[in-house]
């Protein structure tokens, strides 16, 4: 039988106030389109939930003097029809708006997605590409954790059970800068991906001045390919080096042989996506 | 059972539900308002034949919380046709274009192409398609389905 307690506190201090009195066993929901899914398959069976939807003060897209900041209440569907995320932040809208469906964009959040912290997740590749970073807020203050550090496995991450992810912070880039995320996946819509490949790119003139290649699906959490974005820094941005760059990103990953895909056929995937995703990221190139 | 009161509009009425916190909307529409025309087909937000309208924006209402639509606007595929009984240009259409065969999925796909149309009034036939992409139809009609939604655009841009 399935009991839990429905909480909808109207502020952060009322949140804490619930995670401290119910620690463990309280989960908090946002769009829910994850958890209400889990409770039902009995994948969790929390005491109470505690709802984040009447913190409407964090569902923003925001462009500041030297960061974008995206609150975590943030929907699917806000990220994919806003202009300015489609113009400057284009792998995020390309990950945000191939997210379940239109039902599901509607309400999921960009801070679920995260915090779910699944491999599959569309919005990580994206967000680790453009190199974002995730703020934290507990009862006894707040921390920024690059998304970088802040997966540690499947379904796990260094927020504490106290902790509530209030925004996503994006660096704002001086050059020449583009992004773009292919979502592998054997049908356009409502379907998980077998891979995911995110790249950002900032140019000067046709040297590529730096790159983010971010992959998910591909190890146990998403990540970003190091050697492969160290080798193309300083390079000419063409086919032969992109494609190189493709094959370093694929020795990187650790893929594993799952029901969607098999390990070699991710890095096949990898192989064949980094360089495409590439020459996207060089076409969508603006200058701030 | 620990229970919950909300409050919130349901097809133009404003009403008052008493009921288990762990319901879903779905489930208190079904069970509480007897609406019986939102169905459960997967139960976990996939299959679009328990969609809803939500404050203008199509929602699974399987995987919503009741405590959730709070003060909201809700629109099931009971509040389409008007009071008197006239069908909605999007029940005409998918009637007279074969937009319904065994008609589990066809609440849903009414709702979510009502939920587009209020936004959009002139869709693409891609528009549509991405509208209606979490939606399933296991008879196959998507390409009547998708016809029924044009139509049915056209008709409302005629009359207005």
């Amino acid at each position: 039988m399935i009991e839990y307690e429905y909480l909808k506190p109207k502020n952060l201090e009322e949140v804490f106030s619930y995670l401290k009195s119910f620690g463990e066993k309280a989960t908090l929901i946002a769009g829910g389109t994850d958890v209400m899914v889990n409770i039902r398959n009995k994948k969790i069976a929390p005491e109470a939930l505690i709802s984040l939807r009447n913190l409407e003060e964090l569902a923003y897209i925001k462009k500041g003097e030297d960061a974008y900041h995206i609150g975590a209440l943030t929907t699917h569907r806000m990220l994919e029809t806003s202009s300015l995320v489609a113009r400057e932040l284009s792998a995020l809208h390309d990950g945000a708006s191939q997210v379940g469906s239109v039902q599901i964009r509607n309400v999921a959040t960009i801070g679920g997605n995260i915090c779910n912290a699944a491999p599959s997740a569309d919005t990580a590749g994206p967000l680790l590409a453009l190199d974002a970073a995730v703020v934290l807020k507990g009862p006894n203050g707040s921390r920024k954790v690059p998304l970088t550090e802040f997966f540690t496995g499947p379904s796990q991450t260094v927020r504490a059970h106290d902790e509530v992810a209030v925004e996503f912070e994006i660096p704002l880039r001086m050059g020449e800068f583009g992004s773009a995320y292919h979502k592998h996946a054997r049908r356009k819509a409502m379907d998980l991906p077998i891979l995911g490949v995110a790249v950002s790119l900032e140019m000067e003139g046709e040297t590529v001045k730096d790159a983010r290649i971010a992959l998910s699906v591909a190890a146990p959490t998403p990540i970003r390919a190091v050697k492969a974005e160290e080798f193309l820094r300083g390079k000419k941005g063409e086919e032969e080096v992109f494609e190189e760059a493709g094959k370093i990103a694929a020795e990187e990953a650790s893929p594993r042989d799952s029901l969607r895909g098999k390990a070699w056929y991710r890095k096949e995937i990898i192989a064949t996506f980094v360089p495409k995703m590439a020459f996207r990221a060089m076409e969508r190139l603006k200058n701030r | 059972m620990k229970k919950i009161t909300v409050s919130f509009t349901l097809n133009g009425d404003p009403v008052t539900a008493e009921v288990p916190a762990t319901w879903n909307l779905l489930k208190t529409l079904r069970e509480y308002f007897e609406l019986m025309g939102s169905k459960e087909g997967c139960g976990v937000g996939e299959c679009g034949a328990c969609t809803v309208i939500i404050d203008g924006k199509a929602v699974n209402s399987c995987i919503f919380p009741t405590a959730e639509v709070e003060g909201k606007n809700v629109v099931t595929v009971e509040g389409l046709a008007s009071k008197d009984g006239t069908l909605h240009p999007l029940q005409k259409a998918f009637l007279e274009n074969n937009g319904v065969q065994c008609g589990f999925c066809t609440s849903g796909m009414l709702m979510s192409a009502k939920a587009l149309l209020d936004e959009n009034p002139d869709p693409t036939e891609e528009d549509i398609r991405t509208s209606l992409s979490g939606n399933l139809c296991r008879c196959t009609g998507y390409v009547q389905i998708v016809e029924s939604v044009q139509k049915a655009a056209e008709m409302m841009k005629n009359q207005s």
